[in-house]
């Protein structure tokens, strides 16, 4: 176990904006087979972090390594993304089933089609996340929780090792939340990773055993019980941490 | 009749019509990716970046076939998408001001050696500034085989790429993480787009060619759902606009096409922005009307009474649309008010509905007995 690599490895990343950082300096490691949140206030980087590791924004310094490896074109199928949802125009004439479906388009080259496997595959992750029914409905007529389930199906299908998510459960309804995190409870069982933006500190360390505490810099990574305490807390939001963010870790002590 | 038929046997429209149609085909099915990526003005940017093109490939090889036009046309179109880039990604100035700025400094330098050429000795330039406004009579067998061929590899292009020109479109950030060439296929998409509004410069012109692109998109819009089945009604839409824009031209020497053809598209436009099977006004209109459940008189009866509650001594009637709203359901209650009044349990004054001394003891009297 302590010679696997890590599922990510990010060293000496800083990605800058017109002169001004995004991410100084952030070195952050994820171990193969956690679930991880990063949390940080507005403006922290968490979204800028997570398209720095899969190549969508240029990095002024820093290197980038998935399993041991340099990031790069061999490891992009070792990587599912859900993007924020609001990402995308949602007037878009397609299917539920086809967007889920684009998870696969990057399997074989030009002359190949979605083919009954690939079809399988789709509608096991649409009921995964419980939307085999809405399969043809048109995608402008989800709500933002379906939008948002539709993205983690597509990502599904992407049959990762690692996953990486932008405020995955952003406008979903709490009972729709509940069923989401018991499928990246289960991407856990099956091994893999999942670095996870998360906004709520409530539920941060009930969803999450790892997490990254963000503030442009990488205030403090580990464990939930070891580095989500109230004193990198006050650090990462500047003692503007509301008091319901006190970690349970701390409390039960 | 024997004109009509003699009319499509003649050789120089049927050149016409077959050019035309197909670069509406053509400039229809590409167009709808143009349209979905929300980059309609750039169809514009390109067509108008084309004339210093069109010109300066005329000086340099001093014929005026279509296809040694084309190559001139295509570079300084491209040069405006360069331009375009350069501009957003090294100024301060956005996007839209980038293309602003590339559409009017290459049609202003378009016009301007238009101008010049018009002084040259030589009488052979007579008839470029028909790609201004598209002149579809001049077009010769050889500009059909022309057209026919560049058409043919824009459609097997977009073909051949369907699966990466959909997610690249839809998702762009998911394509890259997904490790597609997204840079690249961009850079393709403008490419093919160049080509198509290169093919329609002699016939539609340069102007009006960027209506060819993205109006046929905008009509199939409104009759579907599905992007295949969006760009099959595309390329019906173009066709059949460049096919009768042709055929109107054909009777006047004094008609230009490009002109006609816009006409008969914003004609197909605004009948598939009433009709349209899937957005049309029309449609929507009528499923908003049959989802709106008609209100029962004693529903609405209730809610009068309720709101009358609520407003004790303040307020005495309600407005309709205060009525539906306290039914809910965005139900019609219209013609349960009507029934209310007939049964003198409701009035109307200016507008506003309250209840008679009747049906408020009607009302009192239900909501104990529901109470009960």
């Amino acid at each position: 176990m302590q010679t696997m690599p890590p599922a990510l490895e990010v060293n000496d990343l800083t990605v800058a904006y017109r002169d001004k950082p995004v991410l100084w300096d952030v070195d952050l490691q994820v171990p193969t087979g956690v679930l991880m949140a990063v949390v940080g206030p507005n403006g922290a980087g968490k979204t800028t972090l997570i398209k720095s590791v899969m190549g969508l924004m240029q990095a002024a310094a820093g290197s980038v390594q998935v399993f041991g490896e340099p990031a790069g074109r061999q490891q992009v199928r070792r990587i599912g993304y859900v993007p924020q949802r609001t990402s995308v125009d949602w007037d878009f004439p397609t299917s539920v089933r086809d967007v889920v479906a684009m998870g696969r388009y990057n399997r074989g080259g030009l002359w190949r089609r979605t083919d009954r496997r690939d079809a399988e595959r789709v509608a096991r992750a649409l009921a995964t996340v419980d939307m085999e029914d809405l399969a043809d409905r048109q995608i402008n007529e989800l709500s933002g929780g379906q939008q948002q389930r539709v993205f983690l199906a597509r990502a599904l299908v992407q049959d990762a090792d690692l996953y990486l998510m932008d405020e995955p459960f952003q406008g979903v309804d709490a009972v729709t939340e509940q069923s989401m995190v018991s499928v990246l409870r289960r991407l856990q069982e099956q091994g893999r990773t999942v670095l996870a933006v998360h906004h709520d500190l409530r539920t941060a360390p009930v969803y999450f055993d790892w997490v990254a505490l963000l503030n442009v810099r990488l205030i403090a990574s580990g464990p939930m019980a070891a580095a989500f305490s109230e004193c990198n807390l006050q650090e990462t939001f500047g003692g503007l941490a509301p008091a319901w963010a006190n970690p349970p870790a701390t409390t039960a002590a | 009749m024997e004109a009509f038929l003699q009319f499509f046997n003649d050789y120089t429209l049927r050149n016409v019509l077959l050019g035309t149609a197909w670069i509406g085909v053509v400039s229809g099915s590409l167009g709808t990716f143009a349209f979905l990526r929300r980059q309609s003005l750039l169809g514009d940017v390109i067509s108008h970046a084309t004339l210093p093109g069109v010109v300066l490939a005329f000086l340099v090889w001093q014929r005026r076939e279509i296809g040694v036009l084309m190559i001139g046309a295509a570079g300084t179109g491209l040069l405006a998408t360069a331009l375009i880039q350069v501009v957003d990604t090294r100024t301060n100035i956005k996007r839209d001001g980038a293309m602003g700025v590339a559409l009017a400094v290459f049609f202003g330098i378009g016009v301007l050696l238009l101008s010049m050429i018009q002084n040259l000795p030589t009488a052979s330039q007579a008839g470029l500034d028909k790609f201004i406004f598209g002149q579809a009579a001049a077009l010769v067998q050889s500009d059909v085989t022309v057209l026919l061929a560049a058409g043919g590899v824009v459609l097997a292009a977009l073909l051949l790429l369907w699966r990466e020109l959909k997610i690249v479109t839809f998702d762009p950030d998911f394509a890259r993480a997904a490790g597609f060439r997204v840079t690249v296929l961009e850079g393709g998409v403008v490419t093919l787009i160049v080509v198509a509004t290169v093919m329609g410069l002699q016939t539609v012109g340069v102007i009006l060619m960027s209506a060819m692109l993205i109006a046929p998109a905008a009509a199939a819009r409104q009759w579907t759902d599905r992007l295949s089945i969006m760009v099959l009604v595309a390329a019906l839409v173009g066709g059949t606009s460049g096919a009768a824009g042709a055929v109107v031209s054909a009777f006047g020497p004094q008609i230009p096409t490009g002109p006609v053809v816009v006409l008969v598209l914003t004609a197909l436009v605004l009948v598939s922005l009433f009709l349209g099977r899937k957005r049309g006004l029309v449609w929507r209109w009528h499923r908003q009307r049959r989802s709106r459940k008609l209100a029962d008189p004693d529903t609405v009866l209730g809610a009068l009474g309720a709101l009358e509650a609520a407003h004790a001594g303040t307020v005495r009637g309600h407005p309709k649309a205060v009525v539906r709203m306290a039914v809910g359901q965005s139900a019609q209650v219209g013609q349960a008010l009507a029934a209310l009044r007939q049964a003198g349990l409701a009035d109307e004054h200016d507008g506003d509905w309250s209840l008679t001394e009747r049906g408020r003891s009607e009302a009192g009297r239900r909501a104990r007995d529901q109470g009960g």
